[in-house]
């Protein structure tokens, strides 16, 4: 399996195209917010950007506390998401121990499916499909 | 989707309350900086001055903003204490998509904060805070400390501040946003201090919906495509704007020492490459950029032994040249050193570094000396900058606290008018010829971006009043339409009308589209009308002797075609208000 990383996220320019094409093209918003990747400052524009997003845990946490199986887990770690599931209950939010899942004010959670299609969106090459074998990414 | 009307936030800083206004409009003015035209006259007060608390401050953004590449910039309009007329300033960082996904058009601010205070604005917050804390703090460290106050959605907020400068009330004075960006011109940070509002937190926490079918994320990627994969934007991610600095010398059109020459061999040490080679630590980008032309450069200080601390600053052409060669300062690390203390301290860099180089002139001259600046000032001398740049900003003397109303103003008591470097306001960094100085003098902002006449006058040697007055006029209304959208300029290679229309169409406004040529004209004319009602003249601009000894590639300037062209100018831009008069009676 395939999974989302950000070996180069030290050139990160703080665009937030990125999480502007995840929201746009596959939670069909358009927010720098409610994407399965999003760019904060870390510690002040002085000192670079990061990024939170799902770093693929197996097994993940969000899915042990999810009561309604929207979140299932993925082969190769992370999760998959069934929307139609999901009754806005925010417990996968603070389950996962990397800020890696975002809600809005009506209670949608934003997640990372792997999908890519943020990678060809980053203009400084931060982003890269790797397959989850490959990964020094957490496990 | 930003809606056929505008959402407009109104907040009394009086009482700190705020309400959700619903204004028509949006076929008529489109956004940015129509919008703020639009605002100003429902909610400015012409006849008082620019400190009535019943003036307001606003901030205003574009149907595509956030929704497209480069829509990433907003427009504050204020009435101004440098002119004492209606105008705008323009910034990018994170602000403009802040406001959008806050869900709002615009953000107009009335009325003055009984303390020191800061606004917290949010899709679902509305807060004015006391932060008589934050009194007297550079924009750096009230930067760190609001970042402190107010915890959370970092990387999804702008955070906008003034410093000591804009306290005081200083004409230069400007409103810092995300450390890296400025409302720069024109005394922005004096009309937020006149509301002892010393910070505005706008936290974009919401979302828009996705335009209805295909055509957006299609349309996006094409221009996405266009403006990272060709070479049209490459020289603002490369070198940056700092380019200019070796193109503009080469064609002695860099102003030196206070505009005393045009051209230097110094050159070489405080070029874009050398600044690029030698001092350039990384690049950043506005929210919803992904050109990233923000250039930011390293110094580091020694202290004692082997102790270091560095700092970053943010460069690009103007900074240098109105700290750089405009006072003879060829360091790229002195550079950068008092670039840095300009904006702790909350002014200009353009002005102030045009300002202090009138003064090392008129010191040179004797008609000022250590009794005014507190340091001696002598072109090349960095240190010495540094210092009075503080002095400047936080109204050190009394001549410090009259320079920062405007160089003219000081020149009034002092003497030294004629060698005063202003146009309209402190000038730009283009002394390329008769065409810019008279549309800096005149133009709607002062600003070199206001229409092309930097560029008129490296293409042209002929000296057809007609034909470049005439330039200047057509070239404004496209301009007025994207700054409307809200679009960074350098992107209006890639925003042609056509584009804009393809745009508009894609997200739900093909009213728009179809007009866009009027509707930039329309603009163009309420702007000026507005500006006329708070006392625009263009009698009330000359230009100082300086300007008519410089030499350019051209040669010596044609003090008879300057004149001419300035008067046309100011003819034509009398018409413009008269039919803006009619327009919108």
């Amino acid at each position: 399996m395939k999974q989302l990383s950000t070996p180069r996220l030290d050139q990160c320019i703080g665009c937030h195209s990125c999480a502007l094409a995840c929201a746009r093209l596959v939670h069909k918003k358009v927010s720098w917010h409610c994407a399965g990747i999003r760019i904060r400052s870390a510690g002040g524009l002085s000192t670079g950007f990061a990024a939170s997003r799902c770093l693929c845990c197996d097994p993940p946490p969000c899915a042990a506390v999810c009561p309604t199986g929207a979140l299932t887990p993925r082969r190769g770690g992370g999760v998959v998401v069934r929307k139609g599931s999901c009754i806005r209950c925010g417990a996968c939010v603070p389950a996962c121990p990397v800020d890696g899942i975002a809600t809005d004010h009506v209670g949608d959670i934003y997640i990372c499916i792997h999908c890519g299609r943020c990678v060809p969106f980053c203009p400084q090459n931060c982003l890269e499909m790797v397959d989850s074998d490959a990964t020094g990414e957490v496990r | 989707m930003s809606g056929k009307e505008f959402r407009v936030m109104v907040v009394d800083l009086a009482c700190g309350k705020g309400r959700l206004e619903v204004i028509p409009g949006r076929d008529l003015v489109i956004g940015g900086s129509g919008l703020a035209a639009l605002l100003y006259r429902q909610y400015g007060k012409p006849e008082l001055s620019w400190d009535d608390p019943q003036q307001p401050l606003i901030f205003a953004i574009g149907p595509l903003t956030g929704l497209f590449p480069l829509m990433s910039k907003t427009v504050c309009s204020f009435k101004s204490n440098y002119h004492g007329e209606y105008t705008e300033s323009h910034a990018g960082g994170r602000s403009a998509l802040a406001l959008a996904f806050a869900g709002l058009d615009a953000l107009v601010l009335v009325g003055r904060a009984p303390r020191l205070s800061s606004l917290l604005v949010a899709s679902r917050s509305l807060e004015l805070r006391e932060v008589s804390f934050l009194k007297g703090l550079d924009c750096d460290a009230a930067g760190k400390l609001l970042r402190t106050t107010y915890p959370g959605g970092s990387g999804h907020r702008s955070i906008l501040r003034i410093g000591p400068a804009g306290e005081l009330g200083s004409a230069m004075a400007a409103i810092t946003v995300d450390t890296y960006r400025h409302f720069g011109r024109m005394g922005g940070g004096a009309a937020m201090g006149a509301k002892n509002l010393k910070a505005i937190v706008i936290h974009g926490d919401g979302a828009l919906d996705l335009p209805e079918g295909k055509a957006y994320a299609r349309l996006f990627q094409e221009l996405y495509g266009k403006v990272t994969s060709t070479e049209m934007m490459r020289k603002y991610h490369n070198l940056g704007t700092a380019a200019n600095l070796q193109a503009l010398n080469d064609i002695s059109s860099l102003p030196w020492n206070n505009l005393q020459r045009t051209s230097d061999a110094a050159i070489a040490t405080v070029s874009g490459e050398r600044f690029a080679d030698a001092a350039l630590l990384r690049n950043g980008a506005c929210g919803g950029c992904p050109v990233g032309c923000i250039h930011i450069g390293f110094f580091r200080e020694k202290m004692a032994d082997n102790r270091y601390h560095f700092h970053q600053v943010a460069y690009d052409y103007e900074p240098i040249f109105a700290v750089g060669t405009m006072l003879g300062v060829t360091d790229v690390f002195d550079v950068l050193r008092i670039i840095e203390a300009v904006e702790k301290v909350g002014l200009d860099v353009m002005s102030a570094g045009v300002a202090l180089a009138w003064a090392t002139e008129a010191t040179e001259r004797g008609l000022i000396g250590d009794r005014e600046t507190l340091t001696p000032l002598r072109f090349g001398d960095a240190a010495a900058y540094r210092q009075a740049a503080w002095q400047l900003g936080s109204g050190a003397s009394p001549f410090y606290r009259l320079l920062g109303q405007g160089t003219l103003r000081a020149a009034a008591q002092y003497g030294g008018g004629e060698f005063a470097c202003v146009l309209g306001q402190e000038m730009a960094g283009y002394a390329t010829g008769e065409l810019f100085f008279a549309a800096q003098t005149l133009g709607f902002r002062h600003s070199h971006l206001d229409t092309g006449a930097y560029g008129y006058d490296q293409k042209n040697s002929q000296r057809d009043v007609g034909k470049a007055v005439d330039f200047l006029i057509d070239d404004e209304p496209g301009r007025a339409l994207l700054t409307s959208m809200v679009a960074c300029l350098f992107a209006r290679a890639v925003y042609d009308n056509e584009t804009l229309s393809r745009c508009l169409e894609a997200v739900g406004h093909s009213e728009l589209a179809a007009t866009l040529s009027e509707s930039g004209e329309r603009i163009r004319r309420l702007r000026w009308l507005v500006r006329a009602s708070t006392g625009f003249a263009p009698e009330n601009f000359s230009i100082p002797k300086r300007f008519y000894k410089v030499a350019t590639w051209k040669g010596a300037i044609d003090a008879a075609y300057l004149d001419a062209i300035k008067d046309e100018y100011g003819r034509r831009i009398v018409a413009l208000i008269a039919a803006g008069a009619n327009e919108w009676r």
